[in-house]
């Protein structure tokens, strides 16, 4: 059976990236006692599948993956085996069976949200923001590849002062394959440095069909 | 200003995301234990003075952190050394060394505990305290300071560190670090002096407070004798054991991110009863002591259930030297068939049983197979009692390359005893002719990795009256080998020569090496184990700067008598048997495996009591028939 869980990623596994993260995973499965599906072929691995990788560092309310299992089992009992094996910082948020004929999850993500908050006081943010807003192109080069960074920005928003004092704002970036919005990157634009700020994605948009 | 755990995660919160592999110095793995601080009255810090990736797989720590948190009145956190670039970012934000589980500064801990399994980690410990605030000299620290104490393989030879750390472990840690705690919470009640808790702590067993005893030098600089300060002190130190292994940890840590061996390690059995004379831990770890088949199944189980690791790893100096080798392995892939297990089972012998048992793990094969044949020679293999005939060798060898292997890993040193160019070019011409055996089997596709290295005369084995090779002898010889081994099937690996002389001086020093160490670590030596970050000059400065001579300590012939700097540390071999060994070498003589031929090396005598309270074959060394040693004073 397939199924797909909805898991937060914070705390001490935000400092975990993709490859370890979906490693993570399979000793999970291996604690929760529920046998995973194993691929076929002269190297076996087991069948996982993470929607969109999480660079290290960030937070995020919305990670999904998808699991095979050998065999099926009631959802509930699912549920409780992984809750008991989840190490600190990944949490289950949702669980449902998929269609095991359903697209690969990485073709259906098409934009992330994200939350970004300033630790320090920015001066002029509106006025960094606006430009960014109003800018036909941003040019940008990433490994030696140029790219219109403004074109995989879909919505910015500021978001007021939170209870802390600190300022933060909302950004929905592209996550198609091939074209991903690097937050660290709108960052550099805004001339912000990225360690000085916390950045949390907030949700993960499938195309729905 | 000390620094609260809130303080030190704010700013973590800022730097980690700037530096290598944050997950390093986050804590929060599964598995880890936090207790509530204040509720707990002992803290102990168990620190490995390397980065996290290497010091998660040290087992030992892993022993002493399960037993130490499963008493209700201590707790134990651990802390490894930040990397180059987190320790930059760390001392410019004003972070102290801090402990994962609970981010509490290193100086808030009643006890720290390095483990010291190699020399190369020696200024690693100094920076360690630095980062942690803690005055680096044991006589600096005061009533308030934690109490710095040591131990693993590099401390049977404690005294190049002996400045630092105010007390070494000999041995084994599982019981004595117990007593340790113990004494020390009776001292925290008291109102006794720092120099009274160390006094307490050197009358227990196995225990080496350095700071109690006196050496005394001769003119020509080797030592007089050592001396202890006080009555309670022991003198020598009797190394601890174990008299049974206790049951294996099961509750590891799992790491999040990849480290050296990312895997359930499942101690099989303790001690080597081979006796190859070049070997420290075959000497320092006597008597062999097996846990047995069941309890090691049920422990691997239990290990799994609790990790979800994917990979086991059968620990031991000699797997298949475990008397119930076969039946263990059938029963582990027997319980484990089809289900994703990986099996390592490293240190085996050369011979065609290896391959058998190997090849019952067939279906988690992975790699090569790795053979350590250490001399090519046989003449060699006599000298370092480590018998073998190049038939043998090579039959193994054509067996592993026909049932599926496609490459071979072997062993070997250069530097023994008495070795010639002769001996080394015999390394290659052996290589050349193991791989023929694997063109012979499956052509082309045979591979062989050779790694070489380089002879260091141990203290506490036969060999260590023996003088190392020069720079340039091991140069020599080393070209030698790259010269005759260019082979597109073999690719050739060696040691730096100046990372051999460096843990061979640091492994034979006397007290005066303390200071090179403290001097070395002040010159900007930390990371010697790291060939990026090993700084030979710092080295030689810091010998220059403390006016001593290096070769000393390695490159003198010595007569018998002498005595060395760590004849007061006792692993209850005795002195006369590694030099009767030792003469034996000379003449080229070998002794047998000594379960099947007790050499009375010292240890029976040593622990009689234990191994009359525990008969049978859990120990390889034979019973104990005599009566206990009645204490005549007590009878009176």
């Amino acid at each position: 059976m397939r199924i797909r869980l909805k898991f937060s990623k914070t705390g001490p596994m935000q400092y975990v990236g993709h490859l370890d993260l979906h490693r993570s995973w399979e000793r999970i499965f291996r604690r929760s006692g529920l046998l995973l599906a194993y691929s076929q072929g002269f190297h076996p691995q087991p069948r996982l599948n993470l929607a969109c990788a999480l660079p290290l560092g960030f937070t995020s309310q919305c990670e999904i993956l998808d699991a095979w299992l050998e065999q099926d089992v009631p959802i509930d009992q699912i549920q409780e085996a992984v809750s008991n094996a989840l190490p600190p910082g990944l949490k289950v948020l949702d669980l449902e069976i998929v269609d095991l004929q359903a697209p690969a999850l990485q073709t259906q993500v098409t934009s992330s949200v994200y939350v970004i908050t300033f630790f320090d006081e920015i001066p002029d943010l509106d006025d960094r923001l606006q430009r960014v807003i109003s800018a036909d192109h941003l040019p940008r080069l990433r490994r030696n590849k140029s790219y219109d960074l403004r074109s995989l920005i879909e919505e910015i928003a500021l978001i007021p002062q939170n209870d802390g004092g600190n300022y933060s704002i909302r950004v929905q970036l592209a996550a198609r394959e091939a074209a991903t919005g690097r937050p660290e990157e709108l960052l550099d634009v805004l001339g912000i440095k990225f360690e000085a700020t916390h950045i949390h994605r907030e949700k993960l948009i499938l195309a729905t069909n | 200003m000390v620094l609260t755990p809130t303080d030190i995660k704010l700013k973590l919160e800022r730097i980690l995301p700037t530096v290598q592999k944050p997950a390093r110095y986050f804590g929060g793995e599964f598995n880890q234990v936090v207790k509530n601080w204040d509720s707990i009255e002992t803290h102990v810090a168990l620190v490995f003075p390397d980065i996290y990736d290497i010091g998660m797989s040290n087992l030992g720590l892993a022993i002493l952190y399960e037993l130490i948190n499963d008493r209700p009145d201590a707790l134990a956190e651990r802390v490894y050394t930040p990397w180059i670039d987190m320790e930059t970012a760390m001392r410019s934000a004003g972070i102290p060394l801090y402990s994962l589980e609970s981010k509490q500064p290193l100086s808030a801990f009643n006890i720290i505990g390095f483990t010291l399994p190699y020399e190369t980690l020696f200024t690693n410990t100094l920076n360690a305290l630095d980062l942690a605030g803690i005055p680096l000299l044991s006589i600096e620290r005061h009533e308030t300071n934690p109490l710095v104490i040591a131990g693993g393989h590099a401390t049977f030879n404690p005294e190049p560190m002996h400045a630092f750390i105010d007390a070494f472990v000999i041995g084994e840690g599982e019981q004595v670090i117990q007593e340790i705690i113990d004494v020390y919470q009776v001292w925290k009640h008291s109102s006794l002096s720092r120099q009274q808790l160390l006094i307490s702590l050197s009358s227990l067993p196995g225990v080496y407070v350095p700071s109690l005893y006196h050496t005394y030098y001769n003119q020509d600089g080797t030592v007089d004798r050592i001396e202890k300060l006080v009555d309670q002190a022991n003198n020598p130190v009797l190394k601890r054991i174990v008299p049974h292994l206790p049951p294996p940890p099961t509750r590891f840590i799992v790491p999040n991110i990849e480290t050296v061996h990312n895997r359930v390690p499942i101690e099989i059995m303790r001690g080597c009863t081979r006796g190859c004379r070049f070997c420290h831990a075959g000497m320092v770890s006597r008597p062999v002591r097996e846990r047995n088949v069941s309890e090691i199944v049920q422990a691997i189980d239990t290990a799994l259930k609790n990790t979800g690791f994917e990979e086991i790893g059968l620990l031991s100096l000699s797997s298949s030297d475990y008397t119930h080798i076969t039946e263990l392995i059938q029963a582990i892939t027997d319980k484990y068939c089809g289900k994703h297990l990986g099996i390592s089972l490293p240190s085996l012998r050369i011979a065609s049983f290896s391959v058998d048992l190997m090849d019952l793990l067939k279906e988690s094969r992975h790699g090569g197979f790795t053979l350590a044949p250490e001399a090519a020679t046989e003449h060699m293999r006599n000298i370092i009692n480590k018998p073998l005939s190049t038939e043998q060798l090579l039959e193994t060898a054509c067996q592993i390359y026909s049932r599926g292997w496609t490459t071979i890993k072997l062993y070997f040193m250069i530097g023994h005893p008495a070795e010639t160019l002769e001996d080394v070019k015999a390394i290659a011409d052996l290589c050349k002719a193991v791989l023929a055996e694997g063109h012979k089997a499956i052509g082309h596709r045979a591979k062989l990795n050779v790694g070489i290295s380089t002879f260091i005369p141990k203290p506490h084995t036969p060999f260590q009256w023996v003088s190392c090779d020069s720079v340039e002898q091991i140069q020599s010889k080393q070209a030698l080998l790259k010269q005759e081994l260019r082979h597109r099937d073999i690719k050739l690996t060696w040691s730096n020569p100046e990372v051999t002389l460096l843990e061979a001086w640091l492994s034979r020093g006397d007290r005066r090496m303390a200071d090179v160490v403290y001097q070395a670590w002040k010159n900007g030596a930390r990371f010697d184990a790291w060939q990026d970050q090993f700084n030979f000059e710092a080295w030689m400065a810091a010998f220059e700067a403390t006016n001593l001579d290096p070769s000393f300590y390695t490159h003198r012939t010595r007569s018998l008598d002498e005595v060395f700097p760590w004849d007061h540390i006792s692993t209850g071999v005795r002195k006369k048997f590694l030099l009767k060994d030792f003469l034996l070498s000379q003449e080229f003589q070998t002794r047998v495996d000594c379960r099947l031929n007790c050499f009375a090396c010292g240890i029976l005598p040593a622990f009689a009591d234990l191994r009359r309270e525990n008969p049978g074959e859990s120990w390889s060394c034979p019973e104990v028939k005599s009566p206990p040693k009645v204490n005549l004073a007590e009878v009176r």
